[in-house]
């Protein structure tokens, strides 16, 4: 009957790139033979519709089984039967072209199953797509008109259950505003009042407070890195606040009117205004409840992208959820995908006339999933399959004792509050490498509890909800339909096994898609000789490195106090190291303000310093400080990129001469240029700007330029976020001994990161002064004019 | 009247033994009955009058003339002269090359000779720090020399200053400092610790640079030098006499002095390391328990400071100069009259204490592959005749092995320890697979040249040095070494000297004879 009733029509199918859509196209393709299906798909910022529809839709493993069906006429049979139109459900008129509003206004059947289904979208994207979408669709489908037969296309609606609200008891297939529990919304003022929402919230996050408050953050997050990268920053963390604002804002709203959230809240204000506005065009709506794996089509599990359950299980799974609230004699209402694909398919081969006006698909009434059958299945069937962390152990899956929702969100709360705590501590300590990782494991940690959080404030109230969604008129149609078409389009959600289903089809397909790990070993090593493959891979172009505690574990006031001291005698050092001391603090915290003025105030010191004095104890400084204090593994990494042929690039704010020993390992040495005066001592003045954070990336980006390199085969090694602009501007960063927040964000960007160490057994200086030279050698210099360090 | 060297058959009376272990020590029970202990001959005694008899050598050499007849005004003069590498420990002050180094300089001087060079011979090791070369040659020699350059260390990478002088019939390429072989007369200063110093390898290494060395310091070379110690059954050493006839052919003129020290090792509060255990007096047993207790204690660092610093009571027992053949064959008599101990028979396991120092660390860190020298290079090498331990034995060491490095002086050691030996530990791979790269690496090159680095090639050197050992016995166990550091050497790890022997007894069975050699101070092995 279905396949025959659809024969040789044109469908129109909104939101196929979803998950019901993409299911819903393959199976109106394969199983209604000769009709035509029209895509509507908003273009990509960078793809065509058409490509979109390509790489979403048509490469899909949903498409796996009628590609073997059909063989070789697979891509010329799709050409055929599939057509695409580029427009947008969140835009008045659809966005169409002439053309292709006409093709979309010829269909026979438009199935409108686009939505913002995100349950944390901000406010005023799910009005525009929910609320407003199926609308638009009425709308532009009446301005059209009928077609030659005097026809209007037949638009079935794709809703949700939910639309109900927080109920308990029965909720039958009726509009929630023509039942007893409507509190006479209008959709019109709730469009109009989250558009305002939205101008007004970017208003608020752009008054000085909150844009000082914004760059705070962002130097919080980043450190010295440089104006861009500071303002890029500051910009992320204000869209972020009005996303975030939307979102409380949707959830709350959706909240004091009876929702659960945006979504379903949208959802049923869209249903409303559908039915106010639908004019003459005839109108079904089909209300699935949670979607889930499919039970048989395409395919025995087969999902896309990751829905509502899947994070809750995989979390539990990787034991990041200890708790979940709900009732568990409650029923958590799941429908295979493919039920609900045949059940839209059947409501739109019924046509307008013989469709009930709505059909509920869910299995609540009469095939029931209690919240307890489901989590026993599932711990079950994780302590028989688990999953492996990172060290490759199995973790083990806690038991749920069911608490209320309260309870788990206290204690997640006070779990955040501590880890807040912990993690601000130890941003605040001066750690690296090592150390530093731990507060990036902090962050990792901080990031699963927010998650756990998040998922228990909105997927909570679903598992206790205890509405029962009643499905007679999905029965109803399940009895007009003959042996082949329940063979073809079973809808009847008796049909599947609970725990066969958890445990032979959803919860293997699941694991698979959340690429978790399933099998014993290590994975961190693995991926570490990855990246490092990566890094030393021949085509590489540059391999640029910073100095201080990327190579060598000093900096240019060691350097200083090396050269400064190497010929005073004992009273003369002590005097020196204890100005040195007094001194420390003030240039520490103007090193943190900005390395490039430190620099240039340092370097002062400098002055009247005869230069070939200089130069002479600059070899010596390779040896006795720079050699001591360098990291073996550094230095071997900077050959291996030699001996790949990649160019060695140092790019540091000290001094050429202080680094003039490390000639031999780089192609190019970028580092700070003091001037000469004509009596052959240095003036204490740069000749440039120090090559210091963003001047860093810029400096490399000039060399790549001159040399006819491309930045994206560059590697960058550097240890702190004043280097971010030289770690993103090229394609392969890696942090070497990160301090804590770059530590982070490595770990977030997923870079590779080194740990190097001095050599166990390097000497170890308390001061970093010069040895003492012999008293003949003291002499010989002491005569000499212009030795630095004694001064001022 | 010194005593000979001893062999002790343990029995159920003999004290435990004292092991070194790197900046500590400990005493360790072998099992009675079926062990040995090896014990060096005493010091013999120094020569009275030294100065008196460098002068008498110089003037009365052997099968040359008398070193004034050698000299002539307006001759180039090169003095060339063993590196820190010797001896071991540093010698108190005057050093004997201070004093030789100063004798002909008088003669020369007294002839008239005005262009003198004086240049260290150390190869392809580290260069001297001013401290080391005062130590050395003397305040005097040093202020008047190096300030005007003309006391300066060789370069083996220097090309301007190589001369190439050909090469021997098998082969091999003689490369040496330029100034050295253009010079009217190469006086060399040698101090000759072991039977392996001296002789044309003096000049033919100590001046010689890759190109020269690689053609005997290769592991075919060294798995045919048995031992190293007995040089006329060592490849190595007929290398070094085939290029010495070369150096000759082409002219160069070689005045060859060398000297030989007694075995007085430690000053008088360590006396007890070189006494024998069952001789120690209650104050010696005091000094021992109070020195390992404190050294416990004490960060490796600091011990390492406290041992280095250490300075040799050892003399001069002989002097010889002329001819370098005909010298060398008295001085090797002279070493083995100290150091020979005659021994009966091979061993199936043979220990040994692993010392804080070697000739490749002076002032520095005995790094994993100086610990694999020091017991697969020299003390399995300290024999003649045949080795210690049985072909198929097992040699059971005692040393910290920490994965700890001088970043100065060993850099490319560091490199060869993460990169080659992490690849393979086999003499014969390594040399062709990654000798070459380290060997020729522009960074190992500048820091041996500007800084105070060993040469890029020579970790190498002291992996090959080992060859014939690690070849010869089956299994090699370091008690109280880092496991890891030890597993990658291709050694096995033990915590105690029981361990070890457990470990052992699947390769030599539950009641193997033991052999145990107690130095430093130094031996050889006279094995029949």
């Amino acid at each position: 009957m279905i396949a025959s009733s659809l024969r040789g029509r044109r469908i129109g199918v909104t939101g196929a790139t979803g998950f019901v859509g993409t299911a819903l196209v393959e199976r109106l393709l394969r199983s209604v033979p000769d009709c035509e299906v029209v895509v509507l798909v908003r273009p990509g910022r960078r793809t065509s519709a058409v490509e979109r529809v390509r790489r979403e839709i048509v490469k899909n493993n949903a498409f796996d089984r009628l590609r073997r069906e059909w063989g070789t006429d697979f891509d010329s049979r799709i050409e055929n039967r599939l057509r695409v139109v580029a427009g947008d459900v969140g835009t008045d008129g659809l966005g169409l072209s002439p053309d292709d509003r006409a093709l979309f206004a010829s269909c026979d059947t438009v199935i409108h199953s686009a939505a913002s289904v995100a349950f944390d979208s901000p406010l005023d994207s799910a009005v525009e797509i929910n609320l407003l979408g199926p609308t638009r669709i009425a709308q532009v489908l009446n301005e059209v008109g009928p077609s030659a037969d005097g026809t209007l296309p037949h638009l079935v609606a794709v809703s949700t259950c939910y639309v109900a609200g927080n109920r308990r008891g029965n909720a039958p297939e009726e509009l929630v505003s023509q039942g007893p529990f409507d509190i006479g919304l209008s959709w019109k003022a709730e469009v109009a009042s989250a558009r305002r929402l939205r101008g007004d919230t970017e208003a608020a996050s752009r008054t000085p407070e909150r844009l000082a408050d914004f760059r705070a953050q962002a130097r919080r997050e980043l450190g010295a890195a440089g104006a861009p990268a500071l303002a890029e920053k500051t910009e992320q963390c204000r869209e972020k606040w009005v996303k975030d604002q939307l979102v409380a804002a949707g959830r709350s709203r959706a909240a004091s009117v009876g929702w659960p959230d945006a979504y379903a809240f949208t959802k049923a204000l869209g249903e409303q205004a559908l039915h106010e506005s639908k004019g003459s065009v005839p109108v079904s709506i089909v209300r699935p409840s949670i979607i889930e794996s499919a039970v048989a089509e395409p395919a025995p599990g087969w999902i896309r992208g990751f829905r509502m359950a899947e994070p809750v299980i995989i979390s539990y799974a990787r034991g990041l959820l200890k708790e979940f609230p709900g009732v568990p004699e409650g029923t958590i209402d799941v429908i295979p995908v493919d039920i609900v694909v045949a059940a839209i398919i059947a409501v739109a081969a019924l046509g307008p006339e013989r469709a009930p006006a709505i059909t509920q698909v869910a299995s609540g009434s009469t095939n029931p999933l209690k919240y307890r059958t489901l989590v026993d299945n599932v711990r079950d069937w994780f302590t028989d399959h688990p999953i492996y962390d990172s060290h490759g152990q199995p973790i083990v899956v806690p038991d749920w004792n069911f608490p209320g929702r309260g309870r788990v969100q206290k204690q997640l709360t006070r779990a955040q509050t501590l880890v807040e705590r912990a993690e601000r501590t130890l941003q605040a300590l001066p750690l690296r490498g090592t150390q530093a990782a731990w507060s990036a494991r902090l962050e990792d940690r901080r990031g699963d509890i927010e998650r756990a959080l998040e998922y228990v404030e909105l997927y909570g109230l679903y598992t206790e909800c205890e509405a029962i969604y009643q499905v007679d008129n999905l029965l109803a149609i399940d009895a007009l339909l003959d042996a082949d078409d329940r063979r073809d389009f079973c809808l009847d959600p008796l049909v599947v096994d609970w725990p066969e289903y958890i445990s032979t089809i959803h919860l293997p397909s699941i694991v698979q898609h959340a690429r978790v790990k399933t099998t014993p070993g290590r994975t961190i090593v693995d991926r570490h000789d990855r990246l490092r493959k990566q890094v030393l891979d021949p085509s590489r172009h540059v391999a640029a490195f910073d100095l201080e505690n990327t190579l060598i574990a000093s900096n240019v006031v060691e350097s200083y106090s090396w050269l400064a001291t190497r010929r005073l005698n004992t009273p003369e050092r002590v005097r020196y190291v204890l100005r040195t001391l007094r001194e420390a603090p003030g240039l520490l915290s103007m090193d943190r303000k900005d390395r490039a003025d430190f620099l240039r105030y340092f370097y002062r010191r400098y002055e009247d310093a005869p230069v070939e004095q200089i130069d002479a104890d600059a070899t010596e400084l390779l040896a006795q400080l720079i050699m001591t204090k360098s990291f073996p593994a550094g230095l071997r990494r900077v050959r291996e990129h030699r001996a790949l042929g990649h160019r060695t690039v140092l790019i540091t704010g000290a001094l050429s001469f202080a680094v003039e020993g490390l000639r031999p390992l780089f192609d190019e040495i970028v580092a700070a240029d003091m001037t000469v005066r004509a009596d052959g001592t240095y003036s204490g003045e740069l000749a440039k700007v120090p090559p210091t954070g963003e001047t860093r990336a810029q400096v490399l980006a000039d060399y790549c330029r001159a040399e006819g390199f491309r930045l994206e085969e560059c590697v960058a090694y550097a240890d702190s976020t004043s280097d971010l602009p030289l770690l993103e501007a090229v394609g392969f960063p890696v942090a070497v001994n990160p301090e804590t927040r770059l530590a982070a964000i490595a770990r977030k960007r997923g870079w590779l990161v080194e740990n190097w160490d001095k050599a166990q057994g390097a000497p170890k200086r308390l001061l970093p002064i010069g040895p003492l030279v012999s008293e003949r050698e003291q002499k010989r210099f002491s005569t000499r004019p212009g030795r630095i360090g004694t001064g001022r | 009247m010194p005593r000979p060297g001893f062999v002790l058959e343990v029995d159920r009376s003999t004290p435990p033994i004292l092991f070194w272990r790197g900046e500590n020590f400990s005493l360790e029970k072998l099992p009675a009955g079926r062990s040995r202990v090896i014990y060096p001959p005493e010091p013999i005694a120094a020569i009275a009058d030294i100065d008196g008899a460098i002068r008498n050598a110089l003037l009365n050499p052997i099968d040359q003339d008398p070193l004034p007849a050698l000299l002539f005004p307006g001759m180039k003069l090169t003095i060339a002269f063993d590196d820190v590498s010797l001896p071991l420990p540093k010698m108190q002050r005057p050093d004997v090359r201070q004093r030789v180094i100063e004798a002909v300089l008088d003669l020369a001087a007294e002839a008239g000779v005005d262009d003198v060079h004086i240049i260290s011979a150390l190869a392809l090791h580290r260069r001297m720090t001013e401290a080391e070369l005062r130590h050395a040659v003397g305040d005097r020699v040093y202020d008047a020399f190096a300030p005007r350059g003309l006391l300066y260390q060789h370069d083996a990478e220097d090309p301007d200053n190589l001369a190439f002088l050909g090469t021997t019939p098998h082969g091999e390429e003689v490369e040496i400092n330029k100034r050295a072989a253009e010079s009217d007369l190469l006086v060399y200063v040698n101090i000759n610790l072991v039977a392996m110093d001296g002789g044309w390898k003096s000049t033919a290494t100590g001046l010689s640079s890759y190109r020269s060395l690689r053609h005997h310091h290769n592991p075919e070379t060294m798995t045919h030098s048995r031992s190293f110690m007995d040089q006329h059954r060592s490849e190595l050493h007929k290398s070094n006499w085939r290029m010495g006839k070369v150096l000759l052919d082409s002219g160069v003129k070689v005045f060859q002095i060398e000297t030989t020290l007694n075995t007085d090792t430690f000053p008088a509060p360590f006396g007890f390391l070189s006494k024998r255990e069952w001789e120690w007096s209650p104050r010696d047993r005091m000094t021992y328990l109070a020195t390992t207790k404190a050294l416990n204690r004490t960060p490796a660092r600091m011990a390492r400071n406290i041992f280095h610093s250490i300075e040799a009571p050892h003399q001069m027992t002989s002097i010889q100069a002329g001819e370098v053949e005909a010298v060398h064959r008295i001085t090797t008599e002279h070493v083995y009259r100290q150091q020979l101990v005659e021994v009966k028979g091979q061993t199936d396991i043979l220990t040994m204490g692993i010392p804080y120092i070697s000739p490749y660390n002076v002032h520095s860190i005995l790094n994993p592959i100086l610990v694999q020298v020091m017991a697969m290079g020299y003390y399995f090498n300290m024999y003649r005749g045949m080795p210690l331990v049985r072909e198929g034995g097992v040699i059971i060491m005692t040393h910290p092995c920490r994965p700890e490095f001088n970043p100065v002086h060993h850099p490319s050691y560091i490199d060869f320890f993460e990169q080659v030996l992490a690849d393979t530990t086999d003499p014969h791979v390594m040399s062709q697979k990654w000798e070459r790269q380290y060997a020729e690496d522009e960074w190992y090159k500048h820091l041996y040249r500007t800084g105070y680095a060993y040469h890029g090639v020579h970790p190498f050197y002291m992996w090959y040095w080992g060859t014939h050992g690690m070849k010869h016995c089956s299994r090699v166990i370091v008690v109280g070494g880092d496991p890891k550091t030890v597993r990658r050497l291709g050694f096995v790890p033990a915590s105690t000297m029981d361990d070890a022997l457990e470990i052992a007894s699947d390769v030599v069975g539950r009641t193997p004879t033991i052999t145990h050699i107690h130095t430093p101070p130094l031996m050889v092995a006279d094995v029949s």
